[in-house]
C-alpha cells in the first residue's frame, strides 16, 4: 500500500555490471587526510564544477573534491544479484563531528531488501490489536502532534570487529547518529489506549518482505520515536522514507523502516527478525540487546595515513545504549596508560559523542586506542578482559570492544587486532 | 452554593480513570475491519491469526518447483544463490543449533515459518501465495528437515502444534526496563 516496486529489470543490469565490473576495491574511498586530487569515484568528473548553476543553487551537492563514500560490508554487495541492498557501511573514517550526513548514514534491512519508493499522501501508519480504539494516520496527521527532536545513533548488532578488518568501515561502518524528528511512539499509544494485556508491540514496514519486530513495552512507552525527518529533512528513503521507527540503543535491526503499521499484542511475537537475532544462551541474549558502551578512533584508523611527525589531533566518536557517554579515555601506547579525551559538545543520550585527543607523534610505532563509560557506569572492555571474564574467548554478544589501531614508523595506519 | 461549587471537582474525581483512557489529540480516525483484515499478517506463536486453509509436503514439493523456489534456493533447497534450506548432517544427538541458521528447523515455533514464506517470498511476488499454498510449502520445509512426517497436514490447528527441535532451546530477551544495565553484574 503506498509502496511502488522499482524497475527490477534496472536492478538486475545494475546487479550484473557490479558483478562484473566494479570490484569492491574499485569504490574504495579516498581515506586518511590526504587531498582527494587524483582519487575520483568512478563517474564523477575531475573538471571544474560549477556550483552556481539554477540546479545547485536549488538543491545543493558536496565539493567533488570530496569522495568519501559507503561501501558494503562484510563481502556481500549491495545491491546483489538479486538487486536486494543488505549491509552498506558509513565511511566512519572520514566523518567530522558526531552527526552522519544523512546520504552516508549506513543501511541495513531485513534479509536484503528493495528500497521502496513511497508516495507519503498514500502512506499510512496503523496501531491496532489490544487498544481501547484502533487508529489510522497519515503522514500529515502524524505531524500535527507534538514532535520531539533528539540526536541518536543506530547500530547493527553485525557491526563487529576482527582481524580481517582492514579499515573503519569494515570494523565499525554500521553505526551512524543522526538527529531524528518525530512523535513518541508514547503519545501515540496513549491516543489508542493500550489494554492491560499490551506487554509487546509489532512494528512492521511497508517495503516487500514487511520487515517486523517484537519490542517491549517498556521500551515502546520509554523513548521509541516514530520518526519523520533525519538532520532537518523528511527522512532519505534508503532511512525508511517517510516514516521509521528509532529504538534509542537497541540493536538497529528493531528500528523498522518505511513502517506502516503497529500492533500491540501480548507476547513476543518470534518474526522473522526476532528469530534471526534469537540466542541460545541467556547472557548472549541480553548482551545482543541493548547496546553497550562503545568507542573507536575515526581518525587516526585503518588504511589512513600520518603523512609526517609531529602535531595532530585524534579523533574519535563514543556511545552507549545505556544512556549518556560521561568518560572518554584514549591510550598511545598500546593500553599501558590513559589519558581523558576531550569530549566535544553536550553528550546525548543514545548519541554518538565526538572527542578528541592532543598527541604529538615521535615517528616510533604506537598503538592507539579509545574506551568510553557510560553514565549507568559500564565501561567499555579490550578483547582480553571479555574473555577473562567469560572464560573463553571471542566476544560475547554485540561487539562494544576497544578497537586498537597501529601507527607503523612509515605512517601507515593498521588494525591491530590480532 | 458550596455543594455547586464542588460539583466539577466531584465529576473530575468520578471521571478520572475514563479521561485518562480518552485520547489527548482526536487526530487519526478509525480503521474499519476490512482495513484491518487487509494488513494485519503477523501470525502470533500461538497461531491465532492463522487463516484456513491446508497444505501438505507433497502438495508442497510440486508448489517449490512450480513457483520458482527452486530457481534461488536449489532444487533440493541445499544450493542456489540464496540460503540453504535444510539443516546439515549433524548426526542424532547434535544440538538444533549446530543444524544451521536455517528458518524451518531453528525457529522455536512452525508458525515463523508460516509468516515469513507468507510476508517474505517468493522474491519479487510477496504476498502473491494463497493461504493453501503457504501451508503447502511450510509442511514441504518442515518435513524435509525431518520436523514434520512425510504425509502430516498443515493447518491453523496443527501448524501451532508442531514440535520445533528449538521450542523450549532458546533464551528469552531480558526484562527490560529503563536505565538498566545490559547484564546485571557484567561491567561492560
Amino acid at each position: 500500500m503506498g509502496s511502488k516496486q522499482p524497475d527490477r529489470r534496472a536492478f538486475l543490469k545494475r546487479g550484473a555490471a557490479l558483478a562484473g565490473g566494479l570490484s569492491l576495491g574499485a569504490v574504495e574511498p579516498a581515506i586518511g587526510q590526504t587531498p582527494a586530487s587524483g582519487q575520483s569515484v568512478e563517474g564523477q568528473s575531475q573538471e571544474a564544477q560549477d556550483y552556481s548553476s539554477d540546479e545547485l543553487i536549488a538543491y545543493g551537492q558536496r565539493s567533488h573534491h570530496v569522495t568519501s563514500v559507503r561501501e558494503p560490508v562484510n563481502g556481500r554487495p549491495s545491491p546483489d544479484e538479486f538487486g536486494l541492498v543488505f549491509h552498506v557501511g558509513t565511511p566512519l573514517g572520514d566523518q567530522m563531528g558526531a552527526i552522519t550526513p544523512s546520504a552516508l548514514h549506513y543501511v541495513g534491512t531485513t534479509r536484503g531488501s528493495f528500497v521502496p519508493d513511497i508516495d507519503p499522501a498514500e502512506h499510512r501508519l496503523m496501531i491496532h490489536g489490544l487498544v481501547d480504539r484502533e487508529l489510522i494516520f497519515t503522514m500529515d496527521e502524524l505531524k500535527r502532534f507534538p514532535s520531539v527532536t533528539r540526536l541518536h545513533f543506530i547500530e547493527c548488532a553485525g557491526n563487529r570487529t576482527s582481524s580481517r578488518h582492514r579499515t573503519i568501515v569494515d570494523s565499525h561502518g554500521m553505526t551512524s547518529c543522526a538527529e531524528w524528528t518525530g512523535v513518541l511512539l508514547r503519545t501515540l499509544l496513549e491516543e489508542a489506549g493500550v489494554q492491560d494485556e499490551g506487554t509487546w508491540i509489532v512494528a512492521e514496514g511497508v517495503e516487500e518482505v514487511k520487515g517486523a519486530s517484537s519490542l517491549p513495552m517498556a521500551k515502546a512507552m520509554d523513548d521509541i520515536l516514530v520518526a519523520y525527518a533525519m538532520n532537518g529533512e523528511p527522512i532519505r528513503p534508503q532511512q525508511g522514507f517517510p516514516l521509521r521507527i528509532v529504538v534509542p540503543g537497541f540493536e538497529g535491526i528493531l528500528s523498522v523502516k518505511w513502517l506502516r503499521r503497529i500492533k500491540v499484542v501480548d507476547r513476543f511475537y518470534m518474526t522473522y527478525n526476532d528469530y534471526g537475532h534469537l540466542r541460545q544462551d541467556s547472557d548472549d541474549a541480553a548482551l545482543s540487546y541493548q547496546i553497550g558502551p562503545k568507542s573507536v578512533i575515526t581518525f587516526p584508523s585503518g588504511g589512513q595515513e600520518l603523512t609526517g611527525t609531529g602535531f595532530y589531533e585524534v579523533r574519535g566518536l563514543a556511545w552507549s545504549g545505556g544512556g549518556v557517554v560521561s568518560r572518554v579515555e584514549v591510550s598511545t601506547d598500546g593500553g599501558e596508560s590513559w589519558m581523558d579525551a576531550d569530549i566535544r559538545g553536550t553528550p546525548q543520550r543514545m548519541a554518538h559523542t565526538a572527542f578528541s585527543f592532543n598527541w604529538t607523534w615521535d615517528g616510533s610505532e604506537a598503538v592507539l586506542m579509545s574506551r568510553c563509560t557510560d553514565e549507568i557506569g559500564q565501561v567499555q572492555p579490550s578483547r582480553e578482559q571479555v574473555a577473562e571474564f567469560w572464560g573463553r574467548s571471542g566476544v560475547k554478544g554485540q561487539d562494544n570492544s576497544i578497537q586498537p589501531w597501529r601507527i607503523e614508523r612509515d605512517g601507515s595506519v593498521h588494525n591491530a587486532i590480532t | 452554593m458550596r455543594s455547586l461549587k464542588l460539583l466539577p471537582f466531584l465529576i473530575f474525581l468520578g471521571a478520572g480513570s475514563a479521561l485518562a483512557q480518552s485520547p489527548t489529540f482526536g487526530l487519526g480516525r478509525t480503521p474499519n475491519d476490512e482495513e484491518i483484515r487487509a494488513w494485519d499478517i503477523s501470525i502470533s506463536p500461538t497461531g491465532e491469526e492463522l487463516p484456513p486453509g491446508r497444505g501438505t509436503a507433497a502438495e508442497g514439493r510440486r508448489l517449490y518447483l512450480q513457483k520458482r523456489c527452486a530457481r534461488c534456493h536449489g532444487v533440493d533447497a541445499t544450493e542456489g544463490r540464496a540460503p540453504r534450506l535444510v539443516k546439515r548432517e549433524r548426526g542424532p544427538d547434535a544440538d538444533p543449533w549446530s543444524l544451521g541458521r536455517i528458518l524451518p528447523i531453528r525457529s522455536p515455533y512452525a508458525t515463523a515459518v508460516w509468516d515469513y514464506i507468507n510476508r517474505g517470498m517468493p522474491l519479487g511476488e510477496e504476498g502473491t501465495l494463497t493461504a493453501d499454498e503457504v501451508y503447502a510449502i511450510t509442511a514441504y520445509l518442515l518435513s524435509i528437515n525431518g520436523v514434520i512426517p512425510e504425509d502430516a497436514v498443515m493447518d491453523a490447528q496443527s501448524l501451532p502444534m508442531v514440535e520445533m527441535p528449538n521450542r523450549d532451546n532458546w533464551a528469552p530477551l531480558p526484562d527490560w526496563k529503563p536505565g538498566m544495565p545490559r547484564l546485571a553484574g557484567y561491567p561492560y
